[in-house]
């Protein structure tokens, strides 16, 4: 009756905790045929993986518990297998992939063994294993193979583990690859590398793609169909393109406007007069390795610097020379012309409330022990001369409601927020010191989309309200366009390009910006088909 | 490996050497040991000839550099006690422990291993309660009296069992039951929590997801990886047994290194507690070095 590869049918999944019964999907309805790729697209909270997980039975039961639907695979209902049945389909039928490849590799096992054991878990003897393993990293693309095979997951790259993740879930061969979120992890240009051998292997095989993510941009490159969820429902369905150029449901919308990257770039700033901060020649090396390697970086009162850059490229450690958490080996930075490394501690320690930074987890960075109210007001125990006891409790309900947030949550603990708020949480008390310059690594990467763009716009206003200025450490080049004034390309240490915002997005110099603004996914369907097909085709 | 091996061999030897220091001098606070030796009504030449054959009559610091020769030559002195070599009686008594260590130890960690790793995969299940009974008896129940009750119970009561002594298989039932129980408690209690750990970890789902068996997941997958924490408490447990399981030793009359060190001070012979300390410290050395070792075996991102 059904001609479907894999098709879901309303499918409810609840989990039992503390808090009470959380109903994650309710009657979700999507379906997979051969060689199609259908992305789930939706935000953290949104129920986007949990039809998967039903799907390859990683649901643990209890808390989970299935409440309605059916699974078809080839038209019959995996819900009324057996265990033993499901396993056997696990790998061989139906295989998946996941975000972290670091965390689902086993650590202690070399890559080859783990590849073969899929081979073998289903029936397949140790030689034939082997073969196909040595047969499959060859195929995606992993250097030396034969070495590789004796070797263990932390010796690869961020990029090769997710390659060797690819090459188990497709050492059998199965039908339907489903992959969770397989990109976010990865620097844009190796991104756009994974991709790619996801859709040439899925042109070889035939297979049917699965796509959970939260990346319009990944959607508009490789999905035919897309299914949009929020809040456990599926609210759109259809055409990747079409629903893009369309989008009918409100939420839809809301996401595809809230994708960064189209909004106007600010215009060029005077930069004469004396820098806020200026570093020069900064160096540092870890042992063999030079994190920087004499870099020089000027940021003017109320001016956002971004430093954009991959893995690797030195962006974090520059942002810790310049607050001076990891001292430089060499290098000035002077803070409205004083030199901070010259510094005796207690001077230091008087302008470190000048110097404030906002890191990327917030679930980290915020102390699980403290409310609300002690991690704001800590900075007034540290610094007393900024605000008098008395009128801290006001002023944390004031930073509060600057941020978005309510007074009355200052009695609350960091995990009784949302990661959102948590990193509102953190800007306020990086605000509670009254700072002249933010530095933010990283800190809007971790939230979603329209998340993202609530806290930029946040830190936008506060800018224009407290005329702060902010060191903006980020990957994601769509989200520095819309925010910067200046954008410093960095690439192994080293600064490649530097510039205002349009001369980057609209006329970069440099090969290694032009590589990262390409590799960079646009949310348009459109844009992205036009973009594979200016792709020299190197790789096919 | 071997540059790792050596320093830690040096850094061991210091610590030896200190050591070794810190024991001649107290051991000589307790005082003299003629008194001990000699009847009650030994005269007085005799008692100055026995200080005068041991040299107890030199000042501590020529005793003290008299001894230091003689270890350097190999020598670790006489025993008072059975006037035979000190060495000799301590490696004697430590053959002993050590088996009992050995096997004790085996069958804590092949047990605290198994049920451990099935009482993490189903929480609350028949394992799991298992795990919680012996970690709570083990905790709570103190050796000596559990050693006295099994011997009331299957020796005297039943008959089933030797009191004490070695000679057959049998004399080594109680005394291995009875140190069995605590460090079984205890490495059960971290078997389980460390396999919680890693049986909800990422690379465990990728195993279900690649449709592995059960029983592979959690032994072959899970456990390697849950071994680092529980290698650590196995090697201090089994370092806790090899010093020296002296009350246990001491209730079964059992010939190991743990009632040789109470007799021997005791009876203030102070060669064999020095030769004792310093065996059980090569042993703890030797100890140490095996976890380390085991360490990088089980877990490739550690190097030495």
């Amino acid at each position: 009756m059904t001609d479907h590869l894999l098709e879901v049918r309303d499918l409810s999944v609840e989990f039992h905790t503390a808090a009470g019964t959380v109903k994650a999907v309710q009657n979700v309805s999507w379906h997979l045929d051969r060689g199609e790729t259908l992305a789930i697209l939706g935000e953290s909270g949104s129920g986007k993986s949990v039809s998967a997980s039903a799907v390859m039975n990683l649901i643990d039961m209890p808390p989970g518990r299935i409440t309605s639907g059916q699974i078809l695979l080839n038209g019959r209902d995996m819900l009324a297998m057996t265990a033993e049945q499901r396993r056997r389909i696990n790998g061989c039928k139906i295989a998946m992939i996941f975000q972290d490849p670091l965390a689902h590799l086993n650590p202690v096992y070399t890559v080859g063994w783990q590849i073969a054991e899929m081979v073998t878990t289903h029936g397949g003897t140790r030689d034939k294993a082997q073969a196909r393993a040595l047969e499959l990293l060859r195929r995606v693309g992993i250097p030396e193979p034969e070495v590789a095979m004796r070797k263990y997951p932390h010796q690869f790259s961020g990029g090769q583990r997710q390659r060797l993740m690819i090459a188990m879930a497709l050492a059998c061969k199965p039908d339907i690859l489903i992959a969770d979120e397989p990109t976010t992890a990865l620097d844009v240009t190796v991104q756009a590398q994974v991709l790619e051998l996801l859709e040439e292997l899925q042109a070889e095989t035939g297979m049917g793609l699965l796509l959970i993510t939260h990346d319009l941009g990944v959607v508009a490159e490789i999905a035919d169909r897309v299914v949009v969820m929020n809040g456990g429902q599926i609210v759109e369905t259809g055409n990747a393109a079409e629903v893009y150029r369309n989008p009918k449901h409100p939420y839809t919308h809301k996401l595809i406007d809230a994708a960064p990257g189209k909004g106007a770039m600010p215009a060029e700033r005077d930069r004469t007069g004396q820098p806020l901060l200026r570093a020069e020649g900064l160096t540092k090396t870890y042992g063999a390795f030079q994190a920087l390697k004499g870099v020089d970086l000027t940021i003017m009162p109320g001016e956002t610097v971004a430093v954009v850059g991959e893995s690797g490229s030195g962006k974090s450690t520059l942002a810790r020379a310049i607050l001076r958490l990891d001292d430089p080996d060499r290098g000035r930075i002077l803070y409205r012309g004083n030199d901070l490394m010259a510094m005796a501690p207690r001077q230091l320690f008087g302008l470190r409330r000048d110097l404030q930074m906002v890191f990327q987890d917030p679930t980290q960075s915020l102390n699980p022990r403290m409310t609300v109210f002690q991690l704001i007001s800590e900075a007034w125990v540290i610094h007393p001369e900024i605000l008098p006891k008395g009128l801290w409790r006001d002023r944390v309900a004031e930073l509060l409601v600057k941020v978005g947030l309510r007074p009355e949550m200052a009695a609350r603990y960091p995990h009784q927020f949302s990661g959102g708020q948590r990193q509102r949480i953190a800007i306020a008390r990086a605000l509670a010191m009254e700072p002249k310059l933010i530095v933010c690594d990283e800190a809007v990467s971790a939230l979603d989309v329209s998340i993202q763009a609530q806290v930029i716009e946040l830190l936008d206003g506060l800018r224009r309200e407290f005329g702060l200025s902010y060191l903006f450490i980020a990957h994601d080049l769509p989200v520095v366009r819309d925010f910067a004034d200046r954008v410093v390309v960095m690439k192994s240490g080293e600064i490649v390009e530097e510039g205002p915002v349009r001369q980057i997005f609209d006329a970069a110099r440099h090969p290694y910006t032009r590589a990262l603004l390409s590799a960079s996914l646009d949310p348009d369907p459109a844009v992205q088909a036009a973009r594979r097909a200016a792709r020299p085709l190197e790789t096919a | 490996m071997t540059g790792f091996i050596g320093k830690r061999a040096l850094a061991s030897g210091i610590s030896l050497i200190g050591l070794v220091i810190l024991v001649f001098f107290l051991s000589r606070l307790t005082g003299d040991p003629t008194n001990l030796y000699l009847p009650l009504d030994a005269s007085i030449e005799a008692r100055e000839q026995f200080r005068e054959l041991h040299g107890f009559n030199d000042p501590l610091i020529v005793q003290f550099g008299r001894y230091v020769l003689d270890l350097a030559q190999g020598d670790f002195g006489e025993s008072l006690q059975q006037a035979r070599p000190a060495m000799e009686v301590v490696l004697q008594a430590f053959g002993w422990t050590l088996r009992l260590a050995v096997i004790t130890m085996t069958c804590v960690t092949v047990a605290a291993i198994v049920i451990g790793s099935l009482a993490a995969f189903k929480v609350g299940g028949i394992f799991d309660r298992i795990a919680t009974f012996f970690s709570l008896v083990g905790a709570s129940a103190p050796d000596f009296w559990l050693a006295i009750v099994a011997i009331v119970i299957f020796a005297v009561n039943l008959h089933w069992l030797p009191t004490s002594g070695t000679g057959t298989p049998w004399h080594w039932v109680l005394p291995v039951a009875v140190l069995f129980v605590r460090p079984f408690g205890l490495i059960l209690q971290v078997v389980r929590g460390s396999m919680i750990t890693t049986l909800s970890s990422a690379y465990v789902k990728t195993a279900r997801a690649k449709g592995v068996r059960t029983r592979p997941i959690i032994f072959v997958h899970g456990l390697r990886n849950a071994m680092l924490p529980v290698i650590t408490v196995i090697g201090d447990q089994a370092a806790a047994i090899l010093n020296g399981a002296v009350v246990i030793e001491t209730i079964f009359g059992f010939p190991g290194i743990g009632k040789l060190m109470i007799d021997s001070i005791l009876l203030r012979d102070f060669s064999v507690v020095l030769a004792s300390i310093m065996v059980s410290a090569v042993a703890i050395f030797i100890m140490n070095l095996l976890i380390d070792i085991a360490y990088a075996m089980l877990d490739p991102r550690i190097r030495y």
